[in-house]
């Protein structure tokens, strides 16, 4: 009987709260949205499509992104995704079905406490590894498919809903050292669903090879408690547009990996020439099944993917992504093509004045 | 088979990927002594030698341009709330932070 009416009253407060929020959020922009402060919506919008199995998908999207700065040291962030999917229907039947999905990816409020250490509060993105808050967006991801093992460490829904710490511990002109830690409150809420959970990252960053790696840790604390690992390595060969990223997670029912390297040439007249923008890429990524659990995204049977893909920068912040992929398993294999046009924008609010 | 296939593939990769890698680093060598010697004369530096103009295009160049690349043109009356977002999502530092708004908006 008490879990009706807590989660009437958390709905209630979680309502109240995001009244407040936005009146705040409202007076101060209004207050002190002057000079190069000034709100900005950013984002992307794509359209994608998929054929697997020969089964051809559409898929429309935008994810839009709002900062509000408010003063010196707060800023209220959030990023949405809308898309509609358009898929043949299925049984042999003609046509196609849609289905559509609508959004927070997440809303935090960032408060810069100092140098070394900034205090996030609401539903922000989880830092486990560097998939789901650094390369997620659809402005930045290279493939229009995440890796296989992104649901590992994510709890799910990708985000959480409480508190994280972090920062850059150390900043030097040869290494730097930042760290995440956050603790997430269970949610049901439709909007910002999370599950009770705490954990962290660490990385090094070496600027002067311009290598990265970084160790992940997050633990379930609801129902079956799990443990989840992950590790980073991102390397990009000095004075050269080569990046090359991977990562490995480990979880209680699966584990794998993911690597990924993408080249611009700057040989034919700069990366900003016809042929710099080509940007060929290659990802290669297996998945284990530790158990026939599946309380994860993991695929139910160990799984080797390749991914081939050749995307080009157009001016003007527009990307055309292509890919191949070829998957094998032993529930049977498949050619996975992915076409798509992503653009990126990015504009003030609205007209501020200039210091 | 399936596998005998995938690893064909990866060392096939492999096999085209070791000598770029060796190419690059071996431009990398090159650029650096380069960049030594140019270093003495004071010379603007090229983009492509990482001879970095200024601190902030450094932080920008290690950081942001890390996941994506710069924007195409973006309003100065956002800069302030761009380096903001950024000094959150990348962890810069304060130094960091205030050196790459110093670039964004000279």
């Amino acid at each position: 009987m008490s879990r009706p009416i807590l989660r009437c009253s958390l709905a209630q407060i979680a309502r109240s709260a995001r009244l407040v929020a936005f009146a705040l959020t409202v007076f101060f922009t209004v207050r002190y949205g002057v000079a190069q402060d000034t709100p900005l919506i950013s984002g992307g919008v794509a359209f994608f499509s998929n054929t697997n199995g020969g089964n051809t998908s559409y898929m429309p999207i935008i994810e839009p992104l709002i900062d509000i700065p408010i003063g010196n040291r707060i800023l209220i962030e959030s990023r949405a995704v809308l898309l509609e999917n358009f898929a043949p229907n299925g049984n042999g039947q003609p046509g196609y079905d849609h289905t559509h999905f609508a959004g927070f990816t997440y809303l935090q409020a960032d408060y810069i406490a100092s140098p070394h250490l900034t205090v996030v509060g609401g539903s922000f993105l989880l830092p486990f590894n560097t998939y789901n808050d650094r390369l997620s967006p659809v402005w930045i991801s290279n493939f229009q498919d995440g890796p296989l093992i992104a649901s590992i460490g994510t709890m799910s829904s990708g985000s959480g809903l409480g508190g994280m710490l972090s920062g850059s511990a150390i900043s030097r002109e040869k290494y730097s050292v930042n760290y995440s830690a956050w603790f997430s409150a269970r949610s049901g809420n439709e909007q910002f669903n999370s599950k009770r959970s705490s954990g962290g990252r660490a990385s090094l960053y070496l600027p002067t090879k311009r290598l990265e790696v970084g160790l992940s840790y997050d633990r379930l604390l609801q129902g079956t408690q799990e443990n989840f690992l992950g590790a980073h390595v991102w390397w990009e060969p000095k004075n050269t547009a080569f990046r090359l990223r991977s990562e490995f997670a480990r979880g209680r029912h699966a584990q794998g990996y993911w690597v990924e390297a993408d080249y611009r040439t700057p040989a034919f007249g700069g990366l900003n020439s016809w042929v710099g923008r080509f940007e060929p890429l290659f990802r290669i990524q297996q998945t284990f099944r530790r158990d026939t659990i599946s309380s994860d995204g993991v695929p139910l049977v160990n799984t080797q993917r390749a991914d081939f893909g050749l995307n080009y920068n157009l001016p003007h912040n527009t990307r055309i992504l292509t890919s191949y992929s070829r998957q094998f398993s032993s529930s049977g294999n498949a050619n996975i093509w992915e076409t798509g046009i992503v653009y990126r924008f990015l504009f003030p609010v609205w007209k501020g004045k200039l210091k | 088979m399936n596998q005998r296939y995938l690893l064909a593939a990866v060392a096939a990769l492999g096999a085209i990927f070791t000598p770029l890698l060796l190419t690059l680093q071996a431009q990398s060598q090159a650029a650096t002594q380069m960049s030594v010697q140019t270093s003495k004369k004071q010379t603007a530096s090229a983009h492509s030698q990482q001879q970095y103009q200024s601190e902030g295009e450094r932080v920008f160049e290690q950081n942001c341009s890390r996941c994506h690349t710069a924007p195409d043109g973006f309003s100065p009356r956002i800069s302030g709330t761009r380096v903001r977002h950024m000094r959150v999502r990348a962890s810069l530092s304060q130094h960091d932070a205030q050196e790459l708004l110093r670039f964004l908006n000279p």
